[in-house]
């Protein structure tokens, strides 16, 4: 595990550029309607990309967009959504512009994704193997024959670290852990070129945590594949990711390698962040704490939509909207007073 | 927190609850579940314990049992009475009066702010509640009490609050008023399990901030629930680990985390995430999750899963705690024969080589 960790970290300092995009998202927008026609400012202006094999964290408090990006990254948004600029380019094609039949075989086959309680999505009265044979039944072409659907949700199985003598038993033989695990077979079944995994570990325990953790490491290190983690658990992603993007109210205010971030976030929203976050290790800081709340995006704020809660705001951060802009390569910042925000964390003296 | 009074507020002593298991409604049921399985420690009044575990492993059920929110199998709690300065057993508490005196001196917080308020009432009816129930003070005194708790925990001004509803505030707002319903009675002891929880990060601190302030003002003890250790290093002074029932390590919280003695709480500091990527994790060295103890055998609880049992584990009786100084507390063979994890480790591997 420590080799793994090594890698990531050292890809991260240095991303490897190399290797090209998977996933485009540009400039993407996106409202949710409501009934008197007012609109909701979810998703606004976000741009990132992914390289091949790569993985991307999302982070930031409930109601900042995260979800609300995924769902529309795979054509799932809710009905009352509406999609008002931007591509989602995944190997160069536009998934907003498809047709929503043509979507609906993309995910899985494309994009799969693993959803925050996801373990108790499954149907009671179905066995775990007929569930994982029914995604493959409706998006592999042609249909799996009854012994090929077998032996790939065995190696499945196999690869997510469940006994593949579990394939015949029901949801409720299953542990929470094991459940998850069976939900990441799911997602794998399709063999997708892109997991979205959003809160993947949330109601699970520390120790089956770090498990599937770990377990989703290798799956993507053996297989390749590109990841976004969705968390609001700063640490859980720091473990998972070489790449970060903080999000503040529907828009990425911070993007770059995660190890760059952690060592030194630039935003005054992610320094706030990782500032008041606890940990068993180092020496024991006075949490700051984040004041205040996120803004309601019926009416978000003029200029910076952080500038009411930051402790570095200026006149112009309530008048002009700053963009996300390279700060240095590979680093991308949304802020007009990035160089206030001191280095290291805040209050980092010991107790 | 308070060095000044180190007088005992809560002694807890070889405390039981067994759940029997159904068998159906004419069967006498001979299987238990041993949620919390003869466990014994002291919190001194000021002092903050947390109890640490997966889920499953009895910490909420012990927490519940202190309340009084469920009778103990066996065992005994006993609790300081803030006014009369006496120990009081909980278990002899029966009578409606003395639930209510009880209660005066006893309060909990609870993990989900959205469950476990009335939706029906007003903020000022659910935190004035322990007041009318006790029947202290006038309505105009209650509604002062009420608007110096709000002040208290941060709901500032507190008027416009006073006559909403739950539904109507955001979930931090809603864990400082139980946190006001909790502290309006200025109990002597609250026991939080999981107050922080369901919060987002941002919320989470100034929840911690203001809890270990009012420790500080009031001088409130806590018995601290929760499955984050990162959260319990913030907010305890003294750290129990508890695992199928038991509690297999307790020591002062520093102590814990830099140098763990039972395999399972080393097993349970790998496993948390570390919120820096450069850190090098120690393999975690436990797999699986926990289990219930349904009728346990009597040897060691953690057997099954314990990565460096020997044969005495396997034939010796579930080890007691060993209390190898400072506070520090362990239940393992080996620790108690060799007198450290680094000498039982060592034990293991000559054993085994």
């Amino acid at each position: 595990m420590t080799e793994t960790r090594l890698t990531s970290t050292e890809s991260g300092a240095a991303p490897k550029h190399a290797e090209p995009n998977l996933l485009e998202v540009k400039n993407l927008v996106m409202n949710y309607e409501l009934k008197g026609g007012e609109m909701v400012s979810a998703v606004e202006n976000v741009s990132f990309n992914i390289p091949k094999g790569h993985s991307l964290g999302l982070v930031g408090e409930s109601g900042c967009g995260k979800t609300s990006v995924a769902l529309t990254l795979i054509g799932l948004q809710a009905p009352n959504a509406r999609v008002l600029g931007g591509e989602v380019l995944l190997d160069g094609e536009n998934l907003l512009a498809l047709e929503k039949e043509e979507m609906r075989l993309r995910r899985w086959n494309d994009v799969s994704m693993v959803f925050q309680g996801a373990m108790n999505s499954m149907n009671p009265v179905y066995t775990v193997g007929d569930q994982i044979r029914e995604a493959m039944d409706i998006h592999w072409d042609p249909k799996p024959t009854a012994k090929e659907a077998r032996e790939k949700t065995e190696e499945l199985f196999n690869l997510v670290g469940i006994n593949p003598d579990m394939i015949d038993r029901y949801p409720h033989e299953f542990s929470g852990g094991m459940k998850q695990r069976a939900v990441i077979a799911m997602a794998l079944s399709c063999d997708p070129k892109l997991i979205i995994a959003d809160e993947p570990t949330t109601a699970l325990d520390v120790i089956v945590q770090e498990q599937i953790l770990e377990e989703l490491r290798s799956i993507q290190d053996d297989l390749g594949m590109s990841i976004i983690y969705i968390s609001h658990d700063i640490a859980v992603i720091a473990e998972i990711t070489d790449l970060l993007g903080v999000m503040y109210a529907g828009k990425l205010v911070e993007l770059g390698t995660t190890a760059e971030i952690f060592a030194r976030p630039r935003h005054p929203y992610s320094w706030l962040l990782l500032s008041s976050t606890p940990s068993i290790t180092g020496p024991r800081r006075v949490l700051a704490p984040l004041e205040g709340e996120p803004p309601n995006l019926l009416e978000p704020p003029t200029g910076c939509r952080f500038h009411p809660r930051c402790p570095f705001a200026t006149e112009q951060c309530s008048a002009e909207e700053p963009e996300l802009t390279e700060i240095k390569p590979g680093h991308s910042i949304a802020c007009w007073n990035h160089e206030k925000v001191p280095v290291g964390l805040d209050q980092a003296e010991e107790l | 927190m308070s060095e000044k009074n180190s007088k005992t507020r809560v002694k807890v002593e070889n405390l039981q609850k067994l759940f029997p298991i159904s068998k159906g409604l004419f069967r006498k049921s001979t299987d238990f579940v041993y949620a919390v399985d003869d466990i014994s420690f002291e919190i001194k009044a000021g002092e903050s314990l947390g109890l640490v575990g997966e889920s499953g492993c009895g910490k909420t059920t012990a927490g519940r049992i202190l309340v009084k929110l469920d009778e103990a199998s066996t065992g005994a709690v006993q609790i300081r009475d803030a006014e009369t300065d006496e120990m009081v057993d909980v278990t002899e508490i029966n009578t409606k009066d003395e639930q209510k005196e009880f209660r005066r001196n006893v309060q909990m917080i609870f993990q989900d702010p959205y469950e476990s308020m009335n939706p029906r009432r007003t903020i000022f009816d659910i935190v004035a509640e322990p007041l009318t129930v006790q029947g202290i003070g006038t309505t105009e005194e209650r509604e002062k009490r009420v608007v110096d708790l709000l002040h208290l925990v941060g709901l500032t001004p507190p008027e416009p609050f006073l006559f909403r509803y739950p539904h109507e505030l955001s979930g931090g707002q809603r864990q400082r008023v139980a946190i006001a319903r909790a502290l309006v009675m200025e109990p002597a002891f609250v026991v939080a399990d999981e107050p922080t929880s369901m919060l987002d990060v941002s919320i989470r601190i100034s929840i911690m901030r203001l809890m270990l302030e009012l420790a500080a003002e009031l001088g409130v003890t806590y018995l601290y629930i929760t499955h984050d250790l990162a959260v319990a290093r913030y907010m305890c002074d003294r750290i129990a680990v508890m695992y199928l029932g038991k509690i297999v390590e307790m020591a002062p919280t520093e102590q814990l985390l830099k140098n763990p003695m039972h395999p399972y709480t080393r097993a349970l500091l790998s496993a948390v995430p570390v919120p820096d990527p450069s850190y090098k994790r120690p393999e975690v060295e436990i797999k699986g999750g926990i289990s219930r103890s349904i009728n346990p055998s009597g040897e060691c609880r953690f057997l099954a899963r314990c990565p460096f049992a020997v044969d005495q584990c396997r034939t010796d009786p579930h080890p007691g705690l060993f209390d190898r100084g400072g506070g520090h507390l362990v239940a393992c063979h080996l620790v108690a024969a060799e007198g450290s994890w680094t000498g039982a480790e060592r034990a293991v591997l000559e054993l085994r080589s």
